[in-house]
């Protein structure tokens, strides 16, 4: 495409990760003409490399509703993309390794059941071993969401671009936005190769979205953040159900191939400049013990992978959802601060539906990037 | 559980992974020059593959490998013999961007921290995915060399099918050894003696080595080997278990039955190190692989790091020692000690022995149909995938290897794509119509080989050393 060419659409949307590409495939649906805009490739970073956790157990209360609302799309999300994402049904479970941790599970489940969420329940001594056979000895219990599951992040992704497309959305890679500007009713996102002309505009840049959100006076302060993932050899298959831990860091589930995928939080090294990351492997040493612990069949496993990305994470922990508090036409989905995966088809539905008709009825309200202002 | 003990440094001037030629002879020459020297090897004992158990070889082995084998004594006895920290059984497994080396040892890990370091990490054997290629029986012609080397065994009926120097060499092996193979089928197609010719007069240079070759294929034919040329169409044939292997040659079709077959395409560098470090590689269309852009001494993109001998691009031993020589000068000088051996002389050998090279690449290049599997192969033999659905994945829009790794799992198992990468590179590459350069290849993660889960639990970091 020669330069100072300029293409027109109804919305455009900068990234093209999970919560980018759900948007345009959602708000394509609802008739807008949809222009995607990714500076690498989709999927690139944390929506292609996640733990792949379909997860609504544990999430911060602000994010309950929300979060159950996309675990409803998720169930029929294989059927709408034509193509089943590596996604499965299975149990989120949090086990507690002694009473107090467990009474810790129960208090969120009641706060729950006080909200009018039923999703997540207590699994005493011998329900939670029905659902981890494999289980170590000193666990007492867990809280577990038992129709949440997992699936292929990078195969899902890819699935919604190519859902999004079909819908008539249109989808350029390899194309970095220098610069996003008003110019009468619209908004012009440059790069370097095209101009694309808007009236609305959705900032899904992850953890490069802070910097296009302060280049519109907007503050919000994402820091860039590389989870990292271990992989082991095949296993025997003793797990189907995705564990994390109550009072230390861990994330582990058994994918059906017998390979484990073992997580957690734990962070190597992050740079947007060069959008690298590297592993800190002495960083992952509590991790081991921490699988080995929990599940002693894995003091033979073997790691013979792993894997990190950059994802952008707020001081709060919580993503930016909504509105601009500052311009007309300009919205925000950004800083899903690690957990942002499960969340994207449904963030990526009522952005679309706040962008289409003007209004949601989502509570996002905690989610505003006023909060930083 | 054995960690290092108290006498081995955890901080060094030079860390030279790998002790093949490049790496034995870089070490040692560091090592004259006053330099602190680790080296860390997967092996039990120096000498790499090309060299492997040179220490331990008895008359009868070293008649049957040849003088170029036991060539490589010396070096290894130098390598025992130099003031160095040499750490046998090392698996480096990760090196961070400040040159931290993480390593396996004796089931526990522990770390090194380098001023430089020198990959000499060598090179694999170039994939050869054909029909049947991951039936029971079939290996490669690599493999069957180090059980020649490190346990003298020979295997008994072996058909050897492929092309390029190490295929000769080991059929006229097993011929000396007294089990010939029940045949050679060379696939280097029709015609590619005269694409080499041009060539011819510069490898004169070198004639030495063509004069080895040339003796190697009489000897295999003159003992009654039967050899078939220009074979295509080759397809191991059997259940599970290979029983033959079938292919064209001449017009005609063959079927040579046996029960264990040895495939050759030549060998490329392995990248797993200097891909890790993100160094960057470039694709060598005579070579017909990718390898790390460095400078005349073996720097790479990394600061600090050198790469020399057939990781750094396919050499052979003789040029692998005299680029390792040229790295530790380099390294040394830059670390303001004199060099104990003159550079010009060791480039000038280096001149000579590799002039060569451009006539055995033009030679032996991989014919096309073991670069492009047909769309039933299988490409991937960790996660069986076959190079059709490495195309659909591309059709699909997949725009390169890392996307159709997070796709099709192909290079996520645990050869980490050290067996399939370039195929799978070179099938995107084709189907997008681009180039080498632009489709690139896997990036490469920790751990570099497998690692105990428990091992990293028990993993013993450097504490932050002073500034």
């Amino acid at each position: 495409m020669t330069r100072g060419a300029e293409l027109t659409a109804d919305l455009v949307i900068v990234g093209g990760g999970i919560h980018g590409c759900s948007a345009a495939m959602f708000a394509a649906q609802r008739g807008l003409d949809v222009i995607v805009v990714e500076k690498d490739t989709v999927a690139r970073h944390s929506s292609g490399v996640n733990a792949g956790g379909v997860r609504r157990l544990g999430r911060h209360f602000a994010e309950v509703p929300i979060s159950q609302k996309s675990m409803e799309i998720w169930y029929d999300l294989p059927d709408m993309v034509e193509d089943d994402c590596g996604f499965q049904v299975a149990p989120q479970i949090k086990v507690a390794e002694n009473e107090e941790e467990l009474e810790t599970l129960a208090a969120r489940a009641r706060t729950l059941r006080g909200m009018g969420f039923e999703h997540e329940v207590i699994l005493d001594h011998k329900e939670i071993r029905e659902h981890l056979p494999a289980v170590a000895d000193h666990v007492v219990g867990g809280l577990g969401s038992l129709t949440d599951g997992f699936a292929q992040p990078y195969q899902t992704t890819f699935a919604i671009s190519r859902r999004a497309k079909r819908d008539g959305a249109r989808i350029f890679e390899g194309q970095t936005v220098t610069s996003v500007r008003r110019d009468g009713a619209d908004w012009i996102v440059e790069t370097a190769e095209t101009r694309y002309r808007a009236p609305k505009v959705l900032n899904c840049a992850g953890a490069w979205a802070g910097k296009l959100a302060g280049s519109l006076g907007e503050h919000a302060p994402v820091e860039a953040v590389a989870p990292m993932m271990l992989v082991t050899a095949r296993l025997p298959h003793f797990c189907d159900a995705v564990v994390g831990a109550t009072g230390r860091p861990l994330s582990f589930k058994q994918m059906p191939n017998g390979t484990v995928v073992i997580g957690g939080g734990r962070k190597g090294r992050a740079d947007t400049s060069d959008d690298l990351s590297e592993m800190l492997f002495p960083e992952l040493r509590l991790t081991a013990e921490t699988a080995m612990d929990l599940f002693p069949i894995m003091r033979g496993a073997t790691i013979v992978r792993s894997w990190s990305g950059v994802e952008g994470r707020m001081p709060d922990d919580i993503p930016v959802i909504g509105m601009s508090g500052r311009h007309e036409g300009l919205y925000h989905a950004f800083g899903f601060s690690m957990h942002g995966f499960q969340m994207g088809p449904g963030v990526g539905s009522l952005m679309a539906e706040l962008i289409a008709t003007g209004a949601t009825q989502a509570p996002i309200a905690p989610f505003s990037i006023t909060r930083f202002a | 559980m054995t960690m290092m003990d108290r006498n081995t440094p955890h901080v060094c001037d030079l860390a030279v992974i790998g002790a093949g030629p490049a790496g034995m002879a870089a070490a040692v020459t560091a090592s004259k020059a006053g330099l602190s020297v680790v080296v860390l090897d997967e092996g039990e004992a120096p000498g790499g593959q090309i060299y492997r158990d040179i220490e331990r070889t008895t008359p009868r082995r070293s008649a049957v490998l040849g003088e170029d084998y036991v060539a490589g004594g010396a070096l290894a006895k130098a390598l025992r013999e130099a003031d160095l920290t040499y750490l046998p059984r090392s698996t480096v497994w990760n090196i961070s961007t400040e040159r931290l080396i993480d390593f396996s040892r004796d089931g526990g890990s522990s770390q090194l921290q380098a001023t430089y370091i020198l990959v000499a990490t060598g090179a694999v054997e170039r994939p050869c995915p054909i029909p049947g290629w991951t039936k029971t029986g079939v290996t490669t012609v690599g493999a069957l060399q180090i059980l020649l080397k490190s346990a003298g065994i020979v295997e008994e009926s072996a058909v050897l099918a492929g092309s390029g120097p190490l295929l000769w060499l080991v059929a006229k092996q097993m011929v000396d050894a007294g089990a010939p193979p029940v045949a050679v089928v060379e696939t280097t197609p029709a015609g590619r003696m005269q694409a080499a010719l041009p060539h011819l007069f510069g490898a004169l240079k070198g004639h030495r080595y063509l004069t080895k070759g040339l003796k190697l294929l009489r000897a295999v034919k003159a003992a009654g080997v039967p050899v078939y040329s220009a074979a295509t169409d080759l397809e191991v044939t059997g259940e599970t278990a290979a029983t033959g292997l079938r292919f064209t040659s001449k017009g005609k079709q063959h079927l040579v039955s046996a029960n264990h077959i040895a495939l050759h395409q030549g060998v490329v560098p392995n990248q797993q190190v200097t891909r890790m470090l993100r160094c960057e590689h470039r694709w060598d269309a005579s070579q017909s692989c990718f390898r790390p852009v460095t400078d005349a001494r073996g720097l790479t993109s990394f600061e600090n790091v050198y790469t020399a001998g057939d990781g750094a691009g396919i050499m052979g031993a003789v040029s692998a020692a005299l680029q390792g020589r040229l790295a530790a000068l380099d390294i040394a000088t830059k670390l303001g000690k004199s060099a104990p051996e003159r550079a010009d002389r060791l480039e000038a050998a280096l001149a000579r022995d590799g002039a060569v090279r451009p006539f055995l690449e033009a030679l032996y290049a991989p014919a096309p149909a073991f670069v492009l599997p047909a769309d039933g192969v299988t490409v991937c033999r960790c996660e069986e995938i076959t190079a059709g659905a490495i195309r659909e994945a591309v059709d699909l829009g997949a725009p390169g290897p890392n996307q159709v790794k997070s796709f099709l799992r192909t290079g996520m198992g645990p050869c980490q794509g050290r067996v399939c990468g370039l195929v799978v590179a070179s099938i995107i590459n084709e189907r997008r119509k681009t180039q080498m350069d632009e489709t690139g290849y896997f990036r490469i993660r920790p751990p570099l080989k497998p690692l105990q889960l428990s091992e990293l639990a028990n993993f013993k970091p450097l504490e932050k050393l002073e500034p």
